[in-house]
C-alpha cells in the first residue's frame, strides 16, 4: 500500500504584477515525513509557504494539505497545519501565557484540554518557569521556541517552519532541532521547513528539494542530489544547481518597517 | 458566531491599553490642551456672541474628538499587527474573518470610550458641569456608537494600506477634517452653505450633537436622526470593513 499523501502540491504559480515569485511548482510531501525547501534568499520559499498556509491566494494551481482545498476549505486546511514564521508573531505586549491562551481559544481547544496542553507544550520548549512573563523581555530563540509550543497546542497534523532558526545561535539552533526531531518521531507529525542552511537540510530533512528563481530545479534526499550533480557536499550541489551568483533583494515594506522598528526601540 | 474567540480579541485589545501607560498619557494630552486652550481662550468671545458658556459647548466636542482619534488608530492597529506579525497568528487560525473583525472591533471602540470617559472626568474637575445625570448613560451609548463607527472605518482604511506610511495621510486628510468639520469646535448654525452641508456629511456631527444634547441639552439635528444616522452609519461600516478585511492578505 502507497503511504498516505499529506501535502500535494500541482502546478502553484504566484505573480505580483510581472514578477512572477513562484512559477508552476508541483510536489508531494508524504504523512510523517521530514520535507526541506532549500533556497537562497528571494527564491520563493516563504511566498509558497504563505501559499500552503492560506495567507496568500495562488494566481494559479492547486494545493491539498491533509486532503482538504486550501482555497475552498481554508477553516479546515487551518485546522490541519501548524506554522511558526520566519518573523516573530507573537503579541509582545502579552506573556508568554496569553500568547498561548489567544491561540487555543482561536483554535477552540476546550478549556480543560488547553490548561493541561499549555502546561505540557511550555514544559516541553522549557519556558514554564517564564510562562508569567512579558514577551517583549524574551530573547530571539526563547521567542522562536514559544511559537514552535504554540504551534503546536492543537496538535496539527503538519508542522511548517519558515526558516525556523534564522539569526539563532548555534546552542539553540540545536535545541530546536531537537524538538522537532522528537515531534516527528514520537507524534508522527509531517514537518515542512525552509533554509537556506545546507547543513541543517541535510541533517534534519530525508527529502530536500531545492529551490531557486520560483522553480523547483532538483529534488530527492541528500545523496541523491549530490549524486546528480557529481559533487562531495550538499553545499556543491546547492551551488552547482543554483549558480554562483549573489542575489539581491528589492526591501519590501516589511523590510523597512523593521528598520524603522529597531530605530523605534532606541 | 463564536464568543470566546470575540471576547479573547476585545481583552486582548483591553490588555495592551492598560498595560500601555505612555499611550494612554499620550493620546490625552492633545484633547486636553484643546479644551484647556480653546475653552478658556475663546470663552469670553462666545459668551458676548451670545451662544452661552463655550467651555460647556465645547466639552462633548473634545470627548468626541478623543474617541475619534482613539477609534481610527485602533483601527488603524492592524497595519502594525501585520508588519510585525502578529496578524498572521490571528489570520492562519480557522475562525471567520468577521468574528475576527468584530472582536477587534468592539475592543478598540471600548478602548475609545475608555478614553472619551476620561477626558469627562477631566472637565468635570476643570469645572463641566452636565445638565443631568440621568442623561449620561445616553451620552455613553452615543460615545460608544461612534467609537465603533470609527474604528470600522479605521479597520476598513487599513485593510487597504501596505504600512504605517500612510498614516499621516489619513491623519490630515480624513481625521482632522471629520474633527474640524464636526461642529466639535463650533455651533453648526448660521454657517456658508458649503461649510454647512460638509458638515452635514461628516458623521462625527452627529455624534458630537447626540453626545452635545444629552450632556448640556444644545441639539442641532435633534436625538432621532443623530441616533439614525450613526445607528446605520455604522453597520454600513461593519460591513464594509468586514468585507475589506476578509481580503487582506499577507
Amino acid at each position: 500500500m502507497e503511504e498516505k499523501i499529506i501535502i500535494q502540491v500541482e502546478n502553484l504559480t504566484k505573480k505580483f504584477g510581472d514578477f512572477t515569485a513562484v512559477n508552476n511548482i508541483s510536489f508531494k510531501v508524504k504523512a510523517g515525513e521530514v520535507f526541506a525547501f532549500l533556497g537562497p534568499n528571494g527564491a520563493g520559499k516563504t511566498t509558497t509557504i504563505k501559499m500552503l498556509t492560506t495567507l496568500l491566494n495562488p494566481t494559479s494551481g492547486n494545493v491539498h494539505i491533509n486532503g482538504f482545498d486550501s482555497m475552498s476549505e481554508k477553516n479546515d486546511t487551518r485546522r490541519s497545519f501548524g506554522i511558526v514564521f520566519q518573523d516573530p508573531s507573537l503579541d509582545d505586549e502579552l506573556t508568554a501565557s496569553e500568547n498561548m491562551q489567544y491561540h487555543g481559544v482561536l483554535y477552540k481547544i476546550p478549556k480543560d484540554t488547553r490548561k493541561e496542553r499549555i502546561e505540557e507544550l511550555l514544559k516541553f520548549v522549557e519556558l514554564w518557569d517564564r510562562q508569567n512573563e512579558l514577551v517583549k523581555n524574551f530573547s530571539g530563540g526563547m521567542k522562536r521556541r514559544l511559537e514552535i509550543a504554540r504551534g503546536l497546542l492543537h496538535h496539527p497534523k503538519i508542522f511548517f517552519l519558515d526558516e525556523p532558526t534564522l539569526g539563532l545561535d548555534p546552542q539553540t539552533r540545536n535545541h530546536i532541532w531537537e524538538y522537532i526531531h522528537k515531534l516527528n518521531e514520537e507524534e508522527g507529525t509531517t514537518i515542512f521547513f525552509t533554509t537556506h542552511y545546507m547543513e541543517e537540510a541535510a541533517r534534519v530533512s530525508k527529502i530536500i528539494a531545492i529551490i531557486d528563481g520560483g522553480k523547483i530545479i532538483a529534488q530527492g534526499t541528500a545523496e541523491e542530489l549530490k549524486a546528480t550533480t557529481k559533487t562531495a557536499s550538499l553545499e556543491d550541489a546547492f551551488i552547482s544547481l543554483t549558480g554562483k551568483k549573489i542575489r539581491e533583494e528589492e526591501a519590501t515594506s516589511a523590510d523597512r518597517m523593521r528598520t524603522q522598528r529597531r530605530m523605534f526601540r532606541r | 458566531m463564536d464568543a470566546e474567540v470575540i471576547y479573547i480579541l476585545w481583552k486582548r485589545q483591553l490588555k495592551r491599553y492598560f498595560r500601555s501607560k505612555s499611550r494612554m498619557i499620550g493620546s490625552i494630552g492633545q484633547p486636553l490642551l484643546f479644551l484647556l486652550a480653546l475653552g478658556f481662550g475663546f470663552s469670553s468671545v462666545f459668551q458676548q456672541a451670545g451662544e452661552g458658556n463655550y467651555f460647556q459647548f465645547l466639552t462633548p466636542g473634545i470627548i468626541s474628538m478623543a474617541i475619534l482619534f482613539t477609534a481610527v488608530f485602533t483601527g488603524i492597529e492592524i497595519i502594525w499587527d501585520r508588519q510585525f506579525g502578529f496578524l498572521k497568528e490571528t489570520l492562519v487560525a480557522p475562525v471567520s474573518r468577521l468574528e475576527i473583525m468584530i472582536g477587534r472591533t468592539l475592543g478598540g471602540a471600548t478602548v475609545s470610550v475608555l478614553q472619551g470617559i476620561i477626558v469627562m472626568i477631566i472637565a468635570l474637575f476643570v469645572g463641566f458641569v452636565p445638565q443631568s445625570l440621568l442623561m449620561i448613560p445616553v451620552a455613553l451609548a452615543f460615545m460608544f456608537l461612534i467609537a465603533t463607527l470609527f474604528a470600522a472605518i479605521g479597520t476598513a482604511i487599513a485593510s487597504l494600506l501596505e504600512d504605517m506610511q500612510g498614516f499621516q495621510l489619513i491623519m490630515n486628510f480624513i481625521v482632522m477634517p471629520l474633527f474640524f468639520l464636526s461642529g466639535a469646535l463650533f455651533p453648526l448654525t448660521g454657517l456658508p452653505p458649503v461649510v454647512e452641508i460638509i458638515s452635514k456629511i461628516d458623521l462625527l456631527s452627529y455624534g458630537v450633537d447626540g453626545i452635545r444634547s444629552a450632556l448640556v441639552g444644545i441639539s442641532y439635528f435633534g436625538f432621532g436622526v443623530d441616533f439614525a444616522v450613526l445607528g446605520v452609519s455604522t453597520a454600513v461600516f461593519l460591513a464594509i470593513g468586514s468585507y475589506l478585511f476578509s481580503k487582506m492578505q499577507i
